[in-house]
């Protein structure tokens, strides 16, 4: 990179998991949209005498980021408690997992080839969100007792663009896997950066910076960019970098400074007496990691020499458009394998997606909606069959997404929108006939006839209007080439 | 236990009640009763009476609750100023439970502030007197709920007991005190002291009425995962009593000796909790010294006696880890303690200084003057002893001579079936005696602690007074879910005075 100092860089990401209640009490956990303090148990907001009561399905989700980050399931893990004051942790303790986690050693593979390896995962609740006013603040619980797994990197990437591949891999693992909703403007994800310099070939690592609470791939790239001008500055001055925790302010490009490693808290780490510990059993690892969809780097694998890795690696930002692809295949055939047919309908589909569907200024909403693998399926096929020319399958697909079209097949659909092309060569042939035979083309004919190709299109023209756009132009083009020769 | 009929109605049962807490006001047992809600639940009981529909196993029966238990009744103070403006919205598991057969909250009982201590002193509302002397401490720290029911003023009332603080205070006022199994029962609702070893009890004047709390309260409770599935209720042999009060009882076992035994022998036996079969039971050589004060060392030896001349079989016991107990557990108590306070920040609900200025200046004084100096020392250990760098050394030490503790107390019920000793060293002491020496004051539960740590059922039944009127108990243990058994076993061991006649008399 031609750099003068290694940069070495570790990072710890919070995962909100998709459950319908929090991680100890039986309130909604999805706060979005919703007055401050309504989602808020006595549990959460910690009456004396309430108790958590850990919620299984959280266990389960943490089970299956487990498997999408390629890491071992721990069968016995415990939670523990970790103390702070503030006002928004209402029991005064986290109730984290600190001795036994519950997702051991595991990596997540970059596009570029390399790997992050994950030191290990844990579970815990998230706390609530401070707002503050002029002379005094407000705390909203609805957040308090969210379930998160925080997942621990190694020290293993080396740079601004490989910390934004390796987050943004990361959240792709957790979307497909279906842990989270993966909202990263709403906190569903968010990450810690660690960041510490050193000169090449140097024993020890240098002292760390950590940038707190990033909630972009964006801002992680350039948080690690200014920390490496931060600290280069500090060290070719021939000044201590300090270990210290820091703040991000995406409107400056800037980190500041918000507290030494001197000032950082005594956690007091306990068991967590009130919930026993967690005993996993095989069959109930091996029923979770089932349910897990395949994950980007399946994909990689199950497309590579089907689709260009340019527009994969688009549409990996979308599991929910890899899902339907996978649905599809499932569809046709369950061989490991993709027979050429399968192939042609992946890559049609795949293309309709990624240069129709995200094209579109709704695209977000209706990925909400998307077609079945069957309607996909079929006018795959029809296309393939050259029943629909593209302008016509790119009409079919769009009107999948009308509310009133979802329960139709596509070749209904094609009906109505009239757009099935004319591939019966008779009918065909008797509409190019009545094509040469109208004064209104006898010039066109007649300067094709001495030799002049251009005015073929004009009469392919002539045809799809008489045709009311249904003919099949290469048909028609081959049919008037052989009546004209 | 006297239940509510169409001739004894509820309402004369809850009216009696609370004449009796007002007559004995000074005592200080009550931080609050609920005269207009008791009356009203007891009206209802006498429609249901009369309408002939159902009213549960404690119908129309009054009770007290010790101040820690959350309902919708007053305020759940814990005898705290940080608490004191706390109503609860919530009702706890077991309250609910025994609301559910019908029994009558009257009112909430003093403890220990957050039932840190074994004297009642550390109430933030004042000291309970003794029931047997004024000038001793009703012992702790569910002094309120033991001296209620020693008075008769209720038959029976709930407690808690961490480290002793329902067998010891029971010793103290000549009734019956049970803390469970760990589990057996459901914290929910209940303010927590020190969670892996809190356990909810009951105050009663026999183990027979004890006996149908427990059927009642016991059980799984999905909001409290350290619940254990309902051992008590399986395979309840149908000889459990209908209850059999105190004074019923007390005609049978007169204190005359071998004789006890023979009459419950010829009891019909459905009247009995079981047959009694001759058990072996243990004694703790280290909880039967000389420095046992000498009238509780000879109680401990007649009852010793009495039992062999029962056919039971007594052998001496070596447990030579017990002597480790209390220093554990004031480490992993004081820990918990530490970390379940923390909730109490003057942010949410309860008492918050008003002339703090800051974050922390609301943290810091909201605590300072909410918490009892007692609450604070075990604060202090418990941070101590959690503090990064210490933890190995302390808590962890601890917890794994905790281990071994509970390694001892198996070992010996491989040979024996109960095990029998004093509750505390000493009858109760005067108030003031050892408020200013927390050292001395712990010792005090030298005996009480060990079976918490364990998680064991623990009975402290009344076998007579001192030759100065101070009530002694002993204290009879089993292993792990063997409650119902040892309820049982203790309901054919007579006490041996008719102490709670003699209180009415003095008073």
């Amino acid at each position: 990179m031609g750099k003068k100092y290694e940069i070495t860089i570790g990072i710890e990401c919070h995962v909100q998991l998709a459950t319908k209640t929090k991680l100890f009490s039986e309130v909604d956990n999805d706060a979005r949209g919703k007055d401050p303090n309504t989602c808020v148990s006595p549990v959460d907001y910690a009456l004396p005498g309430m108790l958590p009561r850990l919620n299984q399905e959280a266990v389960k989700l943490a089970v299956r980021a487990g498997r999408a980050m390629n890491a071992e399931i721990n069968a016995y893990s415990r939670f523990d408690r970790k103390h702070y004051y503030y006002p928004d942790l209402p029991k005064g303790y986290q109730i984290s997992q600190f001795y036994h986690p519950i997702i051991g050693a595991g990596h997540i593979d970059l596009p570029d080839g390399s790997k992050v390896r994950i030191e290990h995962a844990h579970m815990e609740e998230d706390a609530g969100k401070l707002n503050h006013y002029d002379t005094y603040s407000l705390v909203d619980l609805n957040r308090a007792g969210t379930p998160l797994i925080e997942i621990v990197s190694m020290p293993d990437i080396h740079s601004a663009k490989q910390a934004h591949d390796y987050c943004k891999e990361l959240w792709r693992a957790m979307t497909f896997a279906g842990v989270t909703i993966g909202d990263l403007y709403n906190g569903n994800m968010r990450f810690d950066v660690n960041i510490s310099l050193a000169l090449p070939g140097a024993k020890e690592l240098g002292k760390r910076a950590e940038i707190k609470n990033l909630n972009s791939f964006r801002s992680v790239e350039r948080a690690v960019e200014y920390e490496y001008e931060r600290q280069s500055k500090l060290l070719d001055k021939g000044e201590p970098v300090r270990q210290e925790t820091r703040g991000w302010n995406d409107a400056t490009g800037k980190t500041t400074f918000q507290r030494s490693k001197e000032e950082a808290q005594d956690y007091r780490y306990m068991p967590e007496p009130d919930i026993p510990p967690i005993k996993l059993s095989q069959e109930f690892i091996d029923a979770e990691l089932a349910k897990v969809p395949l994950l980007p780097q399946d994909y990689r694998q199950k497309f590579s020499g089907v689709l260009p890795v340019d527009t994969l690696e688009v549409l990996l930002d979308y599991p929910q458009l890899m899902h339907k692809l996978s649905e599809i295949i499932s569809d046709g055939e369950s061989k490991e394998d993709l027979s050429d047919s399968v192939k042609k309908i992946i890559k049609r589909v795949a293309n309709l997606f990624a240069s129709v569907l995200l094209a579109e200024e709704k695209s977000a909403e209706m990925l909400d909606h998307l077609p079945s693998a069957k309607q996909l399926t079929d006018l795959s096929e029809m296309a393939e069959k050259q029943e629909l020319s593209s302008t016509g399958a790119k009409e079919v697909f769009m009107k999948f997404f009308d509310p009133q079209m979802t329960k139709k097949d596509t070749r209904t659909i094609a009906k109505e929108l009239n757009v099935i092309q004319e591939n019966d060569t008779g009918a065909l042939e008797a509409i190019v006939d009545q094509v040469i035979a109208d004064p209104a083309c006898a010039k066109a004919v007649a300067d094709y006839q001495a030799g002049s190709e251009k005015v073929l299109g004009f009469l392919v023209g002539q045809v799809m209007k008489a045709s009311k756009g249904k003919a099949n132009p290469g048909t028609a083009q081959q049919i008037l080439k052989q009546k004209l020769a | 236990m006297q239940i509510a009929t169409k001739e004894i109605t509820a309402e004369s049962l809850v009216r009696a009640a609370l004449d009796k807490a007002k007559k004995y006001v000074d005592y200080n047992i009550f931080i609050s009763l609920d005269e207009d809600g008791a009356i009203k639940k007891a009206k209802a009981i006498d429609k249901k009476l009369k309408d002939g529909e159902d009213v549960g196993r404690l119908a129309g029966v009054p009770f007290a609750i010790k101040d820690n238990f959350l309902a919708p009744v007053g305020n759940t103070t814990a005898a705290s100023k940080i608490l004191e403006p706390l109503k609860s919205p919530i009702t706890a598991t077991s309250v609910k439970k025994l609301e559910d057969e019908g029994a009558i909250l009257i009112g909430r009982t003093n403890l220990d502030s957050f039932a840190h201590g074994s004297s009642t002193e550390n109430s933030y509302f004042g000291p309970t007197l003794n029931s047997h002397d004024k000038a001793r401490v009703a012992g702790g720290s569910s002094g309120g709920s033991a001296v209620a029911v020693a008075l008769d003023i209720v038959p029976f009332a709930t407690g808690t007991d961490t480290g002793g603080s329902i067998r010891q205070p029971a010793s103290f006022n000549g009734v019956y005190g049970f803390k469970p199994t760990y589990g057996t029962i459901s914290r929910y609702g209940v303010v927590a002291m020190a969670s892996s070893t809190d356990c909810i009890g009951f105050f009663a004047k026999s183990a027979e009425d004890i006996d149908l709390l427990m059927s009642i309260t016991s059980g799984q409770d999905p909001k409290d995962m350290t619940t254990l599935p309902d051992y008590y209720n399986e395979n309840r042999c149908s000889a459990v009593s209908k209850t059999v009060s105190l004074d019923e009882r007390s005609v049978q076992h007169s204190s005359e000796g071998p004789k006890t035994w023979a009459s419950a022998l010829e009891r019909p036996e459905e009247e009995l909790l079981n047959t009694p079969q001759h058990k072996t039971i243990g004694i703790i050589k280290d909880f039967n010294t000389d420095a046992l004060h000498p009238e509780i060392k000879s109680a401990l030896e007649n009852k010793i006696k009495e039992l062999k001349s029962a056919g039971h079989k007594v052998i001496e016991l070596d447990m030579p880890t017990l002597k480790y107990a209390l220093a554990v557990y004031y480490i992993v108590v004081p820990a918990e303690i530490s970390s379940n306070l923390s909730r109490h920040d003057g942010i949410r609900y309860g008492y918050r200084n008003q002339s703090a200025k800051n974050l922390e200046e609301i943290y810091g004084q909201s605590r300072s003057d909410g918490f009892m100096p007692e609450n604070k020392r075990r604060i202090m250990i418990g941070n101590f002893v959690l503090s990064s760098g210490f933890y190995d050394a302390y808590y962890l030490k601890a917890q794994q001579a905790r281990t071994l503790i509970i390694k001892e107390y198996e070992k010996a019920f491989s040979k024996c079936d109960f095990l029998l000793t004093p509750v505390s060293p000493n009858p109760a002491f005067k108030i003031g005696e050892k408020i200013n020496d927390p050292i001395s004051m712990y010792l005090e539960d030298v005996m009480s602690v060990p079976i918490n740590l364990a998680g064991l059922p623990g009975l402290s039944f009344p076998v007579g007074e001192t030759k100065s009127g101070l009530s002694i108990g002993l204290q009879l243990i089993g292993s792990r879910r063997s409650d119902k058994e040892l309820l049982s076993f203790a309901a054919t061991l007579g006490d041996n005075a008719n102490l709670s006649d003699k209180k009415e008399q003095k008073s």
